[in-house]
């Protein structure tokens, strides 16, 4: 700032001139505000129109008893959706379903991301063209992938994996009936596998080498190199990757209408809304699940930042 | 074990894995040039004559029109997110915006909120004003699921334009129209490039929106390859057909954009 002034010394002209600078900075500060302001809210007036005034109406929705095969018939009815929810058990399965396929799906992704993101990480001849063979799953188009996984693996005349199976001797599965839950978790897994993969890869190629050379030199074999000194360093990584991965498998909903339809224990949130609202018609009762939806979303958001980590790392940071 | 034996080991299991990991990807092209009796075979056939019968059947049910209803909503939202995206990833980067923390937990917690929140008010609007099953909706709700990605992936682009050369401009009297898009877009092209390409891919590979706000003349691919799951007889050829159209244009774009995609996926979290 410009506030060195000797009181003993008469202004000048150029005291003048930085008092008047002073005073213009502070206006122009303030339209600089008030320009930013300008320059951000066309966004945010168009995500508030297009999500949170849906978003309100859908918690307004889920307190009106509203079904469209009746729609005159329209009043209010308080919590009763969210009660008949509970009661109709229903919501239960579809939370632990969804709970369910979102936890394994995350944790195997993360597994394998880790695996793939470590042997990718050596220098090799084709390095690249393994990466990029590696990151297509997660591009394909996830209706596409539950499509191909259902005829062309998992089929029990035309599927891949009971061709295998039958060659190996085994006894063929018809995996979306007898497993169904698995079924959803493997094609799950094998889309956000990459997704872990990268964001995993780009931590292990942002750790100091050297590093790992003088643990190495200090004579700690490569296993006790990964767990003491990477797997700590990968934290921050695997945190970023276990929480965007979370919230978005929590909203699964293409394989489970492609796969299972719902069924065996895999109606998700989403599934079960779309059949509440679409087939069912019932407005009030569907909205009460996407409301539910959210505010699973924020408790395992929640849960995911804090609480499994410790665990996870708990062999890594002692 | 010398360590070359074993770096040749490595290597071997990494790239079985990996092949194995691709390998229903490598089956689905395959499967879309054979001929149906040969891709609905109970023996897996390696080798065969080529045919474009599966995608030929594709396109006999209408697949252009889908891909077309897919790149308009793709293209459409995605620029008006990007449009709606630099200006305000700029006040939150460069121009020192108060509280600027509000603003983008904002942004981020909106991208977190699920669509099943939001669908229901959706559909009954448009049901409402005549607007279900018009590609135009669907492109400005995918606008909106994409907008907070696009400006947390620009704002980190924003970030690392040396904030002397935007000084400099100043001093020289660059309004700020002239700062935003001459000084300092042309530094980030490749960011907006990056997030452009996010947000394409998001919407091309949209399902659950698109089954519920289109029905028929707005029916993106996605939808339309969800049909296939009520087929009767032998369609593993034309459905691996269709998939590999569907999904090409992404794994192309992905492909070419790999440097970008990570920091694109973790919102510039990572770069």
């Amino acid at each position: 700032m410009t506030t060195t002034t000797d009181n003993t010394r008469q202004p000048t002209e150029l005291d003048e001139v930085e008092a008047k600078t002073a005073f213009d900075k502070k206006r122009i500060k303030r339209r600089q505000l008030w320009t930013n302001r300008g320059l951000m809210l066309p966004a945010v007036i168009f995500l508030i129109v297009m999500t949170q005034i849906p978003f309100l109406t859908t918690i307004g929705y889920s307190l009106t008893e509203w079904n469209l095969l009746y729609p005159q018939d329209r009043q209010f009815a308080g919590f009763d959706n969210y009660t008949s929810a509970l009661t109709s058990g229903d919501l239960w399965p579809s939370i632990l379903a969804t709970v369910q396929i979102t936890a394994f799906s995350v944790v195997l992704a993360v597994l394998f991301g880790l695996l793939f993101a470590v042997l990718l990480d050596r220098q090799f001849r084709g390095r690249a063209v393994a990466r990029t063979l590696m990151i297509t799953p997660f591009l394909i188009m996830p209706a596409a992938a539950a499509l191909i996984w259902k005829y062309s693996m998992f089929d029990t005349q035309i599927g891949m994996v009971n061709w295998f199976l039958r060659t190996l001797g085994l006894p063929i599965i018809s995996w979306s009936t007898e497993h169904p839950m698995a079924t959803v978790v493997i094609v799950l897994t094998w889309q956000f596998t990459p997704f872990m993969m990268l964001i995993l890869l780009a931590g292990l190629q942002g750790q100091d080498k050297g590093i790992l050379e003088a643990a190495m030199v200090d004579g700690a074999g490569p296993w006790r190199t990964f767990t003491w000194i990477t797997l700590p360093h990968l934290r921050m990584y695997i945190e970023i990757g276990v929480l965007l991965g979370s919230v978005i498998i929590l909203q699964v909903f293409d394989p489970i209408a492609i796969l299972t339809k719902g069924t065996g224990g895999t109606k998700t949130l989403a599934y079960l809304l779309y059949e509440r609202a679409f087939i069912g018609l019932d407005i009030g009762q569907a909205a009460a699940y996407g409301v539910v939806t959210v505010i699973l979303t924020i408790i395992v958001a929640t849960i995911a930042l804090k609480s499994v980590f410790k665990v996870f790392m708990a062999g890594g940071s002692r | 074990m010398s360590t070359r034996v074993k770096n040749g080991l490595a290597t071997t299991g990494t790239w079985i894995l990996v092949l194995a990991f691709f390998f229903p990807v490598f089956w689905m092209v395959l499967n879309g040039f054979k001929p149906e009796s040969v891709a609905s075979s109970v023996n897996p056939q390696l080798f065969f004559t080529p045919s474009t019968e599966g995608y030929q059947l594709a396109m006999d049910r209408g697949m252009v029109g889908y891909l077309q209803n897919s790149l308009t909503a793709a293209l459409i939202s995605t620029i008006i997110a990007v449009v709606l995206a630099i200006p305000a990833a700029y006040a939150l980067s460069i121009r020192t915006a108060k509280n600027p923390q509000n603003t983008l937990s904002f942004f981020i917690s909106t991208r977190f909120m699920p669509l099943a929140a939001i669908v229901l008010p959706l559909f009954m609007i448009f049901k409402t004003i005549d607007l279900l099953d018009n590609i135009y909706m669907l492109a400005l709700v995918y606008a909106a699921m994409n907008l907070p990605v696009t400006v947390w992936m620009m704002r980190s682009f924003f970030l690392e334009v040396p904030y002397e050369i935007i000084e400099a401009a100043r001093v020289d009297g660059v309004g700020l129209g002239r700062e935003i898009f001459r000084i300092a877009l042309p530094l980030v092209l490749p960011g907006v490039a990056a997030a452009a390409l996010i947000s394409f891919i998001f919407a091309w590979n949209e399902y659950f929106l698109a089954l519920i706000l289109t029905s028929s003349a707005a029916r993106t691919t996605p939808p339309f390859l969800g049909s296939f799951v009520d087929g009767r007889g032998q369609f593993l050829a034309v459905l691996s057909a269709a998939a590999t159209i569907a999904a090409l244009p992404v794994i192309i774009a992905g492909w070419v954009a790999q440097k970008q995609l990570v920091r694109g996926l973790s919102m510039g979290a990572i770069k």
